[in-house]
């Protein structure tokens, strides 16, 4: 049920694409080489006419691409485009001032340069495509449980290392290896199946820009933490000074309008709104995904019932946020990026809004195919994957394996055990975190303050700690009153 | 004279604008003071407010998304018709049709970029801790926006009445039919009635509420295009004068006390 890794369009497609990379790295180079100390960019003489001169050559190129020019030649007038803004900048900005960033910036670019070339002018038989070991060893090692704690142990990184991380050298790698991945991943059926459908597209913006601007804040966080440190004024401080908003505002906002309204237009003549087959309500498609900004509570339906995945934890999750500025009772960092100063409420929102939503949107977008069972990113859907359910309750493991009876016939004595188990953590710990690791939270907020946020607190520690327990007991239920519906 | 010069000398201009370019300090602020469309604006503003890697834009852009949405949604509700006989063609003939077929297009991807939006304008007044002392209540209007734009977005993937829409606003409203209490397979439902008989049933609960009957259908089309063309936007419109004045009352763009 394969169709082919590569094709003629996808194989033109990743020949602009990566000659996009190469010229995304020239421009870099640009930043490197012609900024000056105060931020400033200091560009050579004619630089504004050679770049225009070559954008334009890659511009026509790029539209007689759309045309019936035979592709290879199409192409090669974008690459003469390229290759001349590369000399250029060669010539009069790496030789002389270069730094190491921009010479690597420019291997890069040289890389891309040659992956662009090979898809430009080698045959679809002789493009090459990610290798086959590779892509079965992502497979293989990707399921829910490493997707869960790759997200958790890679925001801790970016945290405990966020100094390192928000250089721009660093973001830049980041940002290359990211794309890159994306553009060599499209030689592949499977993920181009899932990755280019038009209304999946937003997830890899969400990825993208979500991506970027936690980096960009912590950046700034990072620069605001080390001024206050020093005991100096945050960078917002400085900027404290009143300007007119006609015209400094106004023209800010016009050119936003501007920009975004053309991408837009753009964006939507070149890829359609997808249309299926007419509505028809006796033919269920396999997998059912409620919108892509809903999958992260689709995902949810996996651990706990729809009562709770559904209703119970979005509704939490709405009087959750709306809660937060009255339990955030800490004064600091009010009007500029920190993170020392706020690093738990800050590391909390971060684990419940990337790991707990985003990256749950994108593994039930992404990597949830039919019958809603785990699929990695170079696996083909296969709609008739059965994987045994062989979860077990709490009241399973009370009575039958570690008391060996029978299960009682009432509810209510079946369910006990389970019921203390949920009421233990609901009652228990808030009182018992208050006066070990929340005890300075405690004080601060006072008796009220502090039983919401720790009722909120702990109903989302819930969905990583039933998480745990399925990965690592086949939990399925820990209270399970099926006569009420009640299943938590 | 230069064209701009005589354009904006004659009659006609000046009676659109009722002043000259604002061109020294005083005029500026006037400008912004008496202009219907700029007065949204306060006279002046923070510096910090104008860095875009202080704002991302996403407050703005948010608010145009709304604007481009309610545009091309009202020239596409000239060509559509929410039943179950002509909306699935409508669409069609939008793309294959009607002059210049990018209307869907826009609005789709709008209304995709607007989520998206609303998601990072509240990720980055989380992380600038914006949300606090004066300004927890437009914090408050803020959450209820999202959840109106996330509506807004969930009730208009129905219209183009195929198997994506429906089944995916199957899949979605399904979660209704599980609400505590209110839902026919919610749990502790059984516990509304009347002597023997039980008030929450699948022709009674949430879910019915919400589509308009026990499966999608017709009625759900209706129900579902009235939320979107009219009810929610109306209610979205009356929140956004209300964060926006909260916006100005509470101080501006926030920046450090």
């Amino acid at each position: 049920m394969h169709g082919p890794d590569m094709t003629l369009a996808v194989k033109i497609g990743l020949s602009w694409c990566f000659a996009f990379l190469a010229a995304m790295n020239l421009t870099a180079i640009v930043f490197w080489v012609f900024r000056k100390e105060d931020g400033k960019l200091e560009l050579p003489e004619n630089f504004g006419l050679v770049a225009t001169l070559c954008g334009l050559v890659f511009g026509v190129g790029l539209v007689l691409a759309h045309t019936s020019v035979p592709a290879p030649v199409s192409y090669s007038i974008g690459l003469v485009g390229l290759l001349a803004f590369g000399a250029y900048l060669v010539a009069v900005g790496l030789l002389r001032a270069g730094s190491a960033a921009a010479w690597t910036w420019l291997v890069f670019a040289l890389v891309y340069l040659g992956l662009s070339a090979a898809y430009g002018y080698l045959p679809v038989s002789a493009a090459p495509v990610l290798p086959e070991a590779f892509r079965d060893t992502v497979d293989a090692v990707s399921g829910p449980v490493s997707f869960f704690f790759g997200s958790v142990i890679g925001l801790a990184v970016i945290i405990w290392f966020r100094e390192f991380i928000t250089r721009p050298a660093v973001g830049w790698i980041a940002l290359n290896i990211f794309l890159a991945f994306y553009a060599l991943s499209m030689t592949d059926w499977d993920f181009r199946q899932i990755v280019a459908k038009p209304d999946n597209i937003p997830i890899t913006m969400m990825l993208l820009t979500v991506g970027f601007f936690t980096w960009l804040a912590l950046r700034r966080a990072v620069e605001n933490d080390r001024r206050i440190a020093e005991g100096k004024p945050v960078v917002e401080k400085e900027r404290e000074e009143k300007v007119l908003v006609w015209p400094d505002l106004v023209y800010v906002e016009l050119i936003c309008m501007i920009i975004f309204t053309v991408g837009l237009v753009l964006w939507s003549i070149y890829l359609k709104a997808p249309i299926e087959q007419p509505a028809n309500l006796t033919e269920t498609p396999n997998p059912s995904k409620a919108p892509w900004y809903f999958l992260g509570l689709q995902e949810m339906l996996v651990y706990y019932d729809p009562w709770l995945a559904g209703v119970v934890f979005p509704g939490l999750i709405i009087l959750g946020l709306m809660a937060m500025p009255y339990i955030d009772v800490n004064v600091k960092g009010a009007g500029y990026y920190t993170f020392r100063e706020r690093s738990f409420a800050i590391t909390t929102f971060l684990f419940g809004f990337i790991v707990l939503w985003v990256l749950m949107v994108t593994l039930g977008t992404f990597l949830r195919g039919p019958g809603w069972n785990f699929y990695g990113p170079y696996q083909y859907w296969d709609p008739h994957l059965v994987l045994p359910l062989v979860n077990v309750d709490f009241s399973d493991y009370f009575w039958l394996y570690w008391l060996g009876v029978a299960k009682p016939e009432h509810w209510a004595l079946r369910e006990l055990p389970g019921i203390i188990a949920v009421l233990l953590y609901f009652l228990i710990l808030p009182p018992l975190l208050a006066r070990t690791v929340f005890r300075r939270l405690y004080l601060q907020m006072g008796f009220a303050r502090y039983m919401v946020f720790s009722f909120l607190f702990l109903m989302m520690a819930a969905l990583p700690l039933k998480m745990l327990l399925r990965w690592t007991f086949n939990l399925k239920y820990i209270v399970h009153i099926g006569e009420y519906f009640f299943n938590i | 004279m230069a064209l701009g010069d005589y354009i904006r000398s004659t009659q006609v201009w000046k009676s659109i604008f009722r002043h000259p370019a604002p061109v020294d300090r005083r005029n500026r602020v006037v400008v912004v003071l008496t202009n219907f469309v700029l007065h949204l604006h306060p006279v002046n503003i923070r510096k910090s407010g104008l860095d875009l890697s202080y704002t991302w834009c996403m407050g703005g852009l948010t608010f145009f998304l709304f604007l481009i949405e309610t545009i091309t949604g009202t020239l596409l509700m000239f060509y559509y018709r929410p039943t179950a006989m002509h909306a699935y063609r409508d669409i069609l003939d939008l793309r294959d049709v009607v002059t210049l077929g990018i209307l869907r297009e826009m609005h789709r991807w709008g209304a995709h970029c607007m989520v998206l939006a609303v998601w990072l304008h509240m990720y980055r007044v989380f992380l600038t801790g914006s949300y606090k002392p004066p300004r927890e209540f437009n914090w408050v209007v803020g959450v209820l926006l999202l959840v109106l734009t996330l509506l807004l977005s969930f009730t208009g993937y129905l219209l183009p009445w195929d198997q994506l829409a429906v089944w995916a606003i199957t899949v979605g409203s399904n979660m209704a039919r599980a609400t505590p209490l209110l839902g026919h397979e919610g749990p502790l439902h059984s516990v509304l009635k009347i002597g023997e008989v039980g008030l929450i049933h699948s022709g009674s609960d949430a879910r019915f509420l919400l589509i308009a009957g026990r499966t999608i259908g017709e009625m759900t089309l209706n129900r579902f295009y009235i939320l979107h063309c009219i009810a929610i936007p109306l209610v979205v419109t009356s929140l956004i004068m209300i964060h926006f004045w909260r916006v100005r009352k509470d101080g501006g763009i926030s920046g450090p006390l």
